[in-house]
């Protein structure tokens, strides 16, 4: 009896969190997509400059890890191909493996641990100082004036960072190709792209956009909700990169058999 | 005292609050505040920590919602009004914060022309002249690129002020001006309430427990003790005051060790800390 009140319990306090998260997006979208033609632009300017921070900064990190990433799928792959000789194999392996799971997937987690997080500590410190309070007794919307910008620079620049994570992943499958299964750089690349079909990589694309979406929403929510106190914002950034990686997981999960499911008709 | 407060409603009152009450979750924070605040005048809310004076002001510039009764301002009650109404009161008035409550990531120029950049229509170069002018009003002119993290507290709480001042607002609140500053940081603040409320004839409220400077700056003081009015009045009647309460306040006298209120805890732990008492 009592586990089934603390799994009830757990089941209303997820829902809750989900619906404030949801509650976030909308009046974002609503700050990006209604207001604009009420007389409240949008703040474009931000939006770049956040872009900047959240896209082209990762750019380094994200290019290490999914080049490795894509060496090991294909050492991986071809421990198990060579056993059939089918060493030609690895190229479709890692470049199918690459855009539809591999590539947003690492993309979202490299994303959650430099943006997820700062989003959190950024607006959870802006709370704690009572910046947050400020910019509300000047008629100032925090969610129109830290919260949109960050959604729209996150869903603008996850797809970008997912092509560039792919094209990185298949680099690093090259590699090993080139080393040990008689490719030539050119003959890989070619195979890799024979491999996949446009629809591997929208629903890669699709995919990313719902990972950005999740993560500034999960972010900029702990950011808002910090108590007072320093030792509430560590808290927050903590919260805030456990409750991504968990959410982007379950979304991956979601539209994974989604797109499964519509690709068996 | 009722007579009194419809006579002083008439002789334009800037706030009123009526029977005022504000919660968190069950724990009633303010039981039913009533007093006037009237054009022009500099008014002093006195309290100690945890009386719900800070709670207080946070109602009255709109970041807590009060459970009941009304609250005046400009003739609505924002008791009681629509979000975007309130947004029409807030371009109205100007709030310093505490710790000042700059943003980190703006210059001090930046801080001060955004509500301008947010709220008018106006060219960069007006926006510009009126920037140089709201910091000159504060003392900091020259200022303007500075980050708020090269500036020390006392100028910290200036700029926020210069901001708050941005949309020449008609009422004005401030938050512990002095927590923080050394005395003489701190009798510059005051210097600077000074000067604004002869300058502008604006309508300032303060929060504050430091005595010296309420007395220096207020018109009238209100004292506020575990989320009522105690006593209100002039400097004058304040300190001719024969109530305990702003007796045991103003003679700065220590709460007698053990009171009625003294929770079970509290007395074990200081048991344990004097054994054998």
């Amino acid at each position: 009896m009592e586990l089934t009140t603390q799994i009830g319990g757990s089941v209303t306090d997820g829902l809750a969190y989900l619906g404030a998260l949801t509650r976030l997006g909308v009046r974002a979208a609503y700050f990006t997509f209604v207001a604009p033609f009420q007389g409240k632009p949008l703040r474009l300017q931000r939006a770049v400059s956040q872009a900047m921070q959240t896209g082209v900064g990762a750019l380094p990190i994200l290019s290490l890890i999914t080049f490795f990433i894509g060496l090991i799928l294909a050492l991986q792959s071809a421990y198990e191909l060579r056993k059939f000789g089918a060493l030609n194999f690895v190229a479709s392996a890692v470049a199918i493996s690459m855009t539809r799971e591999l590539g947003p997937l690492i993309t979202a987690i490299v994303v959650i641990g430099r943006s997820g997080s700062a989003f959190a500590a950024e607006i959870g410190t802006m709370k704690v100082t009572e910046e947050i309070d400020a910019l509300e007794t000047m008629a100032i919307d925090p969610i129109h004036f830290l919260v949109t910008p960050k959604f729209i620079a996150m869903i603008v620049m996850l797809p970008c960072l997912t092509i560039w994570a792919n094209s990185m992943g298949i680099l690093g499958g090259a590699l090993f190709g080139v080393a040990q299964a008689d490719f030539t750089w050119i003959r890989y690349i070619q195979s890799s792209l024979d491999a996949l079909f446009l629809r591997d990589i929208t629903t890669g694309l699709i995919k990313s956009v719902m990972f950005g979406v999740t993560i500034t929403a999960v972010g900029c929510h702990e950011g808002l909700s910090t108590g007072a106190g320093a030792e509430q914002v560590g808290r927050s950034t903590t919260r805030a990169v456990v409750v991504s990686i968990f959410l982007v997981i379950l979304v991956d999960l979601v539209f994974t058999a989604l797109f499964f499911f519509l690709s068996e008709k | 005292m009722d007579q009194v407060n419809i006579a002083m409603t008439q002789s334009e009152a800037m706030i009123s609050l009526r029977n005022l009450r504000v919660s968190y979750g069950d724990r009633e924070i303010l039981h039913g505040i009533n007093f006037d605040v009237m054009r022009g005048e500099t008014l002093v809310i006195l309290g100690g920590s945890g009386s719900g004076k800070s709670t207080l002001l946070r109602t009255l510039v709109g970041l807590e919602r009060p459970s009941s009764g009304e609250i005046w301002l400009k003739g609505k009650n924002i008791a009681a009004i629509s979000s975007d109404e309130m947004d029409d009161i807030r371009k109205k008035i100007g709030m310093s914060f505490q710790g000042g409550a700059l943003f980190g990531s703006m210059t001090v120029g930046e801080n001060v022309a955004l509500p301008l950049r947010e709220h008018t229509k106006l060219e960069d170069s007006t926006i510009e002249i009126i920037l140089r002018l709201k910091l000159d009003q504060v003392g900091l002119s020259g200022f303007e690129n500075y980050m708020p993290s090269q500036l020390s507290g006392g100028m910290k709480k200036r700029a926020a002020v210069a901001r708050a001042l941005a949309m020449d607002p008609e009422i004005l609140f401030f938050d512990e001006p002095s927590a923080g500053l050394d005395p003489i940081i701190a009798a510059g603040v005051d210097q600077l309430i000074l000067e604004l409320k002869q300058a502008f004839h604006m309508t300032i409220i303060v929060v504050t427990h430091e005595l010296a400077s309420a007395f220096l700056i207020a018109d009238r003081m209100v004292l506020i003790d575990k989320g009522n009015v105690v006593a209100i009045g002039t400097t004058e009647e304040m300190r001719s005051s024969t109530h305990p309460r702003v007796r045991q306040f103003l003679d700065r006298i220590a709460e007698p060790a053990v009171s009625e209120e003294l929770d079970y805890l509290q007395m074990l732990t200081e048991e344990h800390r004097h054994p054998g008492r």
